[in-house]
This record gives C-alpha cells, structure tokens and sequence, in this order.
C-alpha cells in the first residue's frame, strides 16, 4: 500500500508525532523518515528547559512546607473559637454568638496544585511547540510505561518532575538508565509503597514488626521490564522485594534540607544474599538493587516486552511479529539503547504499511486539534478538563499498568470526542478557515468524503468540529 | 461612566454567546438628537430558507414549486398573513405580532452579491461586508463603529474587556470588542451528529457503530428514508433555551444605562438539506426559537425597545423546489428579518422577482432583487448616523452604487 510523499509525512506525522500543524507536511514531504530521524539527533531533543519548574526535591519540600503552614493555621483558628461546656444542650448552643472572623477569601489552588498545574502546562507547550514531536511521544510513551500517579497525595508536587528528571532525561539513552531512574525516584517509592518497606530482618524489622511490601518489585518484574507471566515466580518477587528494601525516601517531616530525596537507608534494608531469577546476588547494600535492576535490563524477556509494547503504541494492536522481532533484536544488541530502537521503528517497513486502524489516545488528540488549528491556549485548564472527561487524566492513570494501548477502551468516549470538538472548534476556531485547516492536516490522507464533510458544513465551527472528527484525525 | 464586565454575574454569562462593543463607541449625533440607539445584529449561519419563513402565498407559481411542504394560508397550520402577498411562518407568533403593531418589518429577495453557494464563503461577505470572499479580518459593524469616532480610541486598557474569542466575524475589527464565552456551551447540535454519523457510515463502521450506540440514534432513519413523519427533533428544549438566553443576555446589556449600544450574536442550525419540517419540523422549531430570542430582547430592553433595531440576517437562501429528501440546498436570495421598536414597520419590503421558472435564478434559486448593503446602510445611516460617504467606502467598499435603504426608521 504505497503512499505517495505528501501521505508519507502526514501519515509520519499522525502516527510517531503529535499531529501535523501548518506547513509541517510540505515540510517533510521530501524525506518522512529522515525527518523523523532527524528529530532524534537533535541536541536537546525531549527536553524541556524552563527555569520555572522545580527539581522534584525542591517541590516536595516546598509543597510540605505548605501543607505544614496551612495545618498550622487551621489550628489556631481553631483554637482562637470559644468553646463549648461539655454537656450544653442546644438551648445554649442558640444563645452562642459565632466568633466573628473576616470572609475568607478564595485562595486559588493550592501550592501542591500550582505546582502540578505549571508542569502540565510546559508538557502541554512542549507537544505543542514541537517540530514533528516523534521525540514528544516516545517520552509519553516511556512516561505511561514507568507510570506514577498524582491521586497518591504526596506524588503530586513531584509527578511533572519525575517524568523530566527521570523519562526526558534518557528517552533517548539506555532502557537501564531509565530503568534504575524511575526505581529509585521518590515518585516511584511513593506510589508503589516501596519507601516504608522493610525487610524483616532489618534492624528496622525486627524492631517494628512492619514488614516487607512487595509492590515495586513485582510491578518492576510485571509491568516495567520482564512482563507478566513470563520467568519469574512469586518467590522471585519477594526475594526482589527483599532486594530493593531500604530503597526509600528522606522523610520530609525530619530533613527540610534533603526531605523529598532518595536515599537508601541500610537500616530498613534485608541483610544476605538474595536469588532473583537464578542467579544470586550478594548483599552489598544498595548495589544489590543495582544489579538486578541492570541484569533485567539485559533480560531477553525485556526485551521482547519493550519491542511489544512498543511497536504496540505506535503501530498496531495486534504488533506484527516480524517489527516486534526486529525491535527486540536492536535492543538485544545495542544493550537496551532507546535511540536505536526508536531508529529501527522508523526503518522498519510495518510501521508505514500497517493501516491505520489505531485510534489516537485522548491526549495525543487533544493535541493534534489544537496543533491542527494553530492555537496555543492561554488557560490549561480546559485542556486537562478534555483529558480528565475523556479518560485519560494527566498523570493519573487508574492502575500502575498505565493507560491502555489498545484502542477498544477508548472508543467509549468517541461521544465526549464530539462534544469537545465541538467546544474546541467554537472556542478556539473563530481564525481558523476549515478549508485551510483540513490542507494542512488532513488532506493527503482525507476520503473524499471526509473532504465533502468538512467543505459542505453549514457553518465554520461545524466544520472544525467535523474535520477533528472525522477518522482519519482519529486514526493513525 | 465605564461598563464593568465584573459586574456581570456568572449566571447570567452561562448561555450566553455574543459580542458587544465597548462604551466608548457611543453613536454620538444619534445622541445629540436626544436618541439612545441600540442595534443588534443575529447572524443565521446555514442559509436560512426565506420562502419558509416567510411565503409569497400571493404567487401563483408558489404552490407548485413546494407542494404539500409549501406554507399556506389553508395550510395545517396556517401561515399568518401579513399582506396580500406575503405571510409567515406560524412559528413566530412573536414577530407576528410585533409586525402587526408596526415594530416588524421583513426584506424579501435580498441577498449579498456574493453568487456561489459555499457557507464559509457567503459567511464571510454576509459578515465582512467586501463584495468578495477572501481576505476578511474585520466585519462592517466594527469598522461603522470605528469610523463613528474618528480620532480612535481613547485608551488600550479597553482590549483587556475581551473575555472569550468567540465573535463573529461582522463585530470583528479596530473597535475594541467586549465579548462573551459561555461557561457551559451547549453539545454538539442534532445536524452535527447526522453530519458525522453519516460520514462515519460511508468510511468507517466502527466509529459509526460507536457512535450509534452512545448517542442512542441507532434508530435514526438515513436521510429521504422517513415514513413521512416529522419526529420532533431532539433537544429543541435545549436550543430555544439556547437561543433566548444568548438574545435575552445581549439585551440585558444593551439596556443597561451604562452598557454597550452595539452587539452581534450568532445561531447555527439553518442548514435544512433533509427533511426541512418548515410547520412541524426542525425549521419550525429554529424559527420558533429564533421568535423566543426575538422576545426575549424585547423583553429584556424595557423602555429601551424603542431605542432599538435588532437585525436577522443569513448568507443566502435555498432552492425554491423541494429536492428529493424533503429539504431544500443552497439558493440565492432570502429575507432579512427587522424588529425593534425603533423600525417604521408593518411592512414586507419586497421588488418580487415571481417564480416562474424563467425568473429564477439559474432556474432554481429565488432571484436576487436587493442588495442586502442597501438595507444594512440604510440602518446604520438612520439610526446610527453613520455618514453615507463612510458607509461607501470603509464600511462597504465599493458599493457607491448601493444606495442606503430610505425609510425604515421612525426618525429617519
């Protein structure tokens, strides 16, 4: 099924970026695939440098401070209340005169919010400002792969962080690098239990009778590198989970200098050797993590997860065999480098002959719409307010298996689609000639009758609404 | 004084969607004469059928372009006469009456000059006011209201009045505008969704079946398959919901002693291809909707109806047969519908072109016999005082040969 240059791009555009916006197919037009390469050289490539972020310490510390003051001042307001006679009936209670106190006024979103808010914005831009956003989407790719979530309290303030300091910083580097990032970032310890776990015969254990949370472990075996069901038992879990004991995070309340940060804590640690998939492992404190974090890296197991999962994403429900086979072999033979792999999904001739049968995740098509029209909206709001509506809230996927893949879960929303489409065209499409719109973004790939839709609507905002609506915008 | 867009209340903000211009811009000889205009300009979008809304039951030849679907004084029901010739569609029972009471007048066989039958395109010269489609950024209601103060405005701070981007593009342009978004816009209309479902059916079944089953339309009869029934399309509560807070806010302000005097608003929906329902469908409905914002401003205005001139006005016409799916397609000429207590009306303005074949225009559409500039100059020189040579020029360009409709105003 050969596509002539100008569908190339668009299809290259659709399916590894973040949607086309004015020009960018002519843009690529000559070279879709040395396009998309060149994105990967890019110095820079996948990051985002805005001095206003913070690192995901500085957040964490910031955002206890903030709930510490506010804590505080509840209790002296409380305080400040005259109080009640133990056993008052309610005749007395009508004679009590309230405190007289000034309104309060509406204070905005918190401090953990702001902070949460600012770092979807920058993601949001970045998607935006992106040339092609190959780079862009691996690194959500990656990000919903090592996945935290924002509705665990603490992870909040530093899930924006996390996936810079941890998935932008190596998304083009090595799977082990990123791998032993995200394991022993504090968002990850947090959300899956990992900082309060303690071996049991720790000095800690034995002193508390807390015990050993395999969370992290098995999810790190399950879902982050050998994937589910394949060669690892239960006893390999809890041996894992014996592994990574002490792998924790400076409690807030006690440091405010390093409150927020990794450490590993010996204390908390489960002495003696530990067999993790048949090879053992000698105790050496946090190396003992370390290394068997890097041999699951190097996992032919590994391997094929990532290349499926992968190849998943971008191409295919059902990945054809021979990409997932190809894509497993680069990563076998280029120790897990990211880069490549990513090469060798551009090279690879299922990723541009595969139909386009998968539908875009609700993010990858909220972006697409905004980038298709050319708008970068002034508040974030209404943007995450698609998300969250649509099923897929920033950073808070229901389970540490992260969004699905697959696109039968998302058909479900195709209605709440039409209505944001239809928000978004009214809203944000009164510049937009539809016309010109459907050219730049759909028109290489478009049906005649997508054409018909979008050029005979009776009005521009119906138009728009049609065209970000019309499968070939909801399909790649 | 200055308007405070603050002082607005969210409720009321809630349904509303519209332009209006910042105080500043005040028709100032209108108010030396000791007069407080206010206009409103309502944009149909889709090419509202004007020999549904209003019939040329006089013509001999009416009947048999429509037949059973053409609106008759004998018809079920009734049109509602409003002279020898002409009578309107029972569903504005409002604009009935204010005709009758001489605050109504309607233009028939009006168009723009634009002659192709694209909407965006026939959009754009209804709102831009140039004779052409193509390079439009500004609408002829600001640049009449930019040339009402020669000098330009007095101070920047009035850019940070916009609240929301959606204005029309006819309010578009200099003249700083004070804009609203709805907090809650309604869904998607019922056309967009048959629009969409359709394009779905013919290119891609499983979107098509999802969507079917979401919106519980899997039942919805493909368009020219109806047994003859008008089913009364879903939603109609939420549309004149829709259509009389959007009017009825506008006026609020409109009204307001120190508020704006110029507004536009737009409705979509009037692009009836299948199944029209002009007495019992889904045109009746609009128009009847249309009829409730039209209520709503004047109920709203108060003592200020007087003052005021509300302006409807679509791109262009349809067909004047029926076509094959008991709708009608893109014609040429239609009515501009005119209320306000401002209006010397009772009256259908009309150089009737007749039906005959050999009059239509490219044998199918109704005939152009006025140019739509003519009638909008003629409101913006009499109630406004917009002076002719301005109007001639930036407001319209190049239309000297237009010139402004004499007469339909009371003071003029």
């Amino acid at each position: 099924m050969a596509l002539d240059a100008k569908a190339q791009a668009a299809l290259a555009l659709h399916r590894f970026g973040v949607g086309p916006r004015a020009g960018s197919i002519a843009a690529m037009a000559s070279d879709p695939r040395g396009a998309l390469l060149a994105e990967l050289d890019r110095p820079e490539a996948g990051r985002i440098s805005d001095a206003d972020l913070l690192t995901s310490g500085v957040a964490a510390r910031a955002a206890f401070a903030f709930q510490e003051a506010r804590r505080a001042a509840r209790q002296a307001e409380r305080a400040a209340q005259p109080a009640t006679a133990p056993g008052s009936g309610a005749a007395e209670m009508k004679d009590q005169t309230p405190p007289a106190s000034a309104p309060r006024p509406d204070p905005g979103p918190s401090l953990p919010q702001q902070i949460y808010l600012a770092e979807v914005k920058a993601r949001i831009h970045a998607a935006l400002a992106a040339e092609i956003g190959f780079v862009e989407r691996l690194v959500w790719f990656w990000s919903n792969h090592f996945c935290v979530s924002a509705d665990k309290g603490n992870v909040r303030p530093i899930c924006g962080a996390y996936e810079r300091e941890v998935i932008r910083a190596n998304v083009l580097g090595r799977f082990g690098d990123m791998l032993l990032a995200a394991e022993s970032h504090p968002a990850m310890l947090i959300y899956l239990d990992n900082a309060r776990s303690i071996g049991p015969d720790s000095l800690a254990g034995l002193r508390q009778k807390r015990g050993l949370n395999e969370n992290l472990a098995r999810e790190i075996l399950e879902l982050h590198t050998l994937g589910v069901r394949t060669v690892y038992t239960q006893d390999d879990v809890t041996r894992f989970a014996n592994v990574i004991t002490g792998w924790t995070v400076v409690p807030l309340r006690q440091d405010p200098v390093r409150g927020g940060e990794f450490e590993f804590n010996p204390r908390m640690h489960q002495p003696g050797a530990q067999t993790v998939i048949g090879k053992s492992y000698p105790d050496g404190g946090l190396e003992q993590g370390r290394a068997v974090l890097a041999a699951l890296a190097r996992h032919p197991a590994t391997a094929k997860h990532a290349a499926t999962k992968l190849a998943r994403h971008f191409v295919a429900d059902e990945p054809p065999p021979a990409l997932v086979d190809r894509l497993a072999k680069r990563f076998l033979a280029t120790q897990g480098d990211l880069k490549e792999m990513a090469k060798a999904l551009v090279a690879a001739p299922e990723s541009w002959e595969t139909p386009r049968a998968k539908l875009k995740r609700p993010g990858e098509w909220v972006v697409a719409a905004l980038r298709a029209v050319g708008v970068t909206p002034a508040e974030i709001g209404p943007v995450m307010q698609a998300h969250n509506l649509l099923g897929e809230p920033l950073w808070r996927p229901s389970a540490p298996k992260g969004f699905a893949d697959e696109s039968a879960p998302w058909l479900d929303g195709l209605a709440q689609r039409l209505d944001i489409a239809n928000q978004f065209a009214r809203r944000l499409g009164a510049d937009a000639d539809p016309r010109e719109v459907f050219d730049e973004a759909l028109a290489p790939l478009a049906s005649a009758e997508t054409r018909q839709a979008v050029t005979r609507a009776e009005s521009r905002p119906q138009a728009l609404a049609l065209l970000f609506m019309a499968p070939e915008f909801q399909r790649r | 004084m200055t308007f405070n867009p603050h002082a607005a209340t969210r409720r009321e903000l809630l349904l509303a969607s519209g332009a209006l211009f910042a105080w500043a811009y005040l028709p100032k000889l209108a108010r030396a004469e000791g007069r407080d205009p206010r206009l409103l300009v309502i944009v149909l979008r889709g090419a509202l059928d004007g020999l549904a809304a209003v019939a040329p039951v006089g013509d001999p030849d009416w009947v048999a372009l429509r037949g059973d679907k053409a609106l008759t004084l004998d018809g079920k029901p009734p049109a509602l006469p409003l002279d020898a010739f002409f009578a309107l569609n029972p569903a504005m029972p409002n604009l009935y009456r204010l005709y009758k009471s001489g605050a109504a007048a309607i233009v028939h066989a009006a168009a723009t000059p634009y002659r192709e039958r694209s909407h965006f395109d026939g959009q754009d010269v209804l709102e831009s006011g140039l004779a052409k489609p193509g390079a439009a950024d500004s609408g002829w209601l600001n640049r009449a209201l930019t040339s009402l103060q020669p000098g330009g405005r007095a101070g920047g701070s009035r850019d940070a009045f916009a609240i929301g981007p959606i204005a029309p593009l006819v309010v578009r342009g200099p003249a700083p505008v004070l804009s609203w978004t709805p907090r809650r816009l309604p869904a998607a209309s019922d056309d967009t969704v048959i629009r969409l479902i359709e394009l779905y059916r013919h290119t891609d079944p499983v979107l098509a079946r999802a969507l079917e089953e979401r919106m519980g339309l899997a039942t919805i009869a493909r368009a020219g398959g109806m047994d003859g029934e008008q089913p009364r399309p879903a939603g109609a509560g939420q549309v004149r919901a829709y259509f009389a807070e959007s009017a009825g806010t506008a006026a609020k302000f409109l009204a307001r002693v120190d508020g704006p005097r110029i507004g536009a608003l737009a409705f979509d929906g009037w692009d009836t291809h299948a199944a029209e329902g002009t007495t019992n469908g889904r045109l009746a409905m609009l128009l009847g909707a249309l009829d409730g914002a039209i209520a709503a401003v004047e109920a709203e205005m108060r003592d200020a109806w007087r003052d005021t001139v509300v302006a409807i006005i679509t791109e262009f016409g349809r067909t004047a047969r029926i076509n094959g799916t008991d709708g009608t397609d893109h014609g040429t000429a239609t009515v501009a519908l005119l209320a306000g207590g401002a209006l010397k009306g009772g009256r259908v303005i009309a150089d009737w072109p007749g039906l005959k074949p050999a009059r239509l225009h490219d044998g199918r559409d109704l005939k152009p016999t006025t140019d739509l500039r003519a009638v909008l100059k003629g409101l913006l020189k009499d109630h406004l005082r917009v002076e002719p040579t301005v109007l001639a020029t930036k407001v319209f360009p190049d239309s000297g040969a237009v010139k402004p409709m004499a007469g339909l105003l009371q003071q003029a």
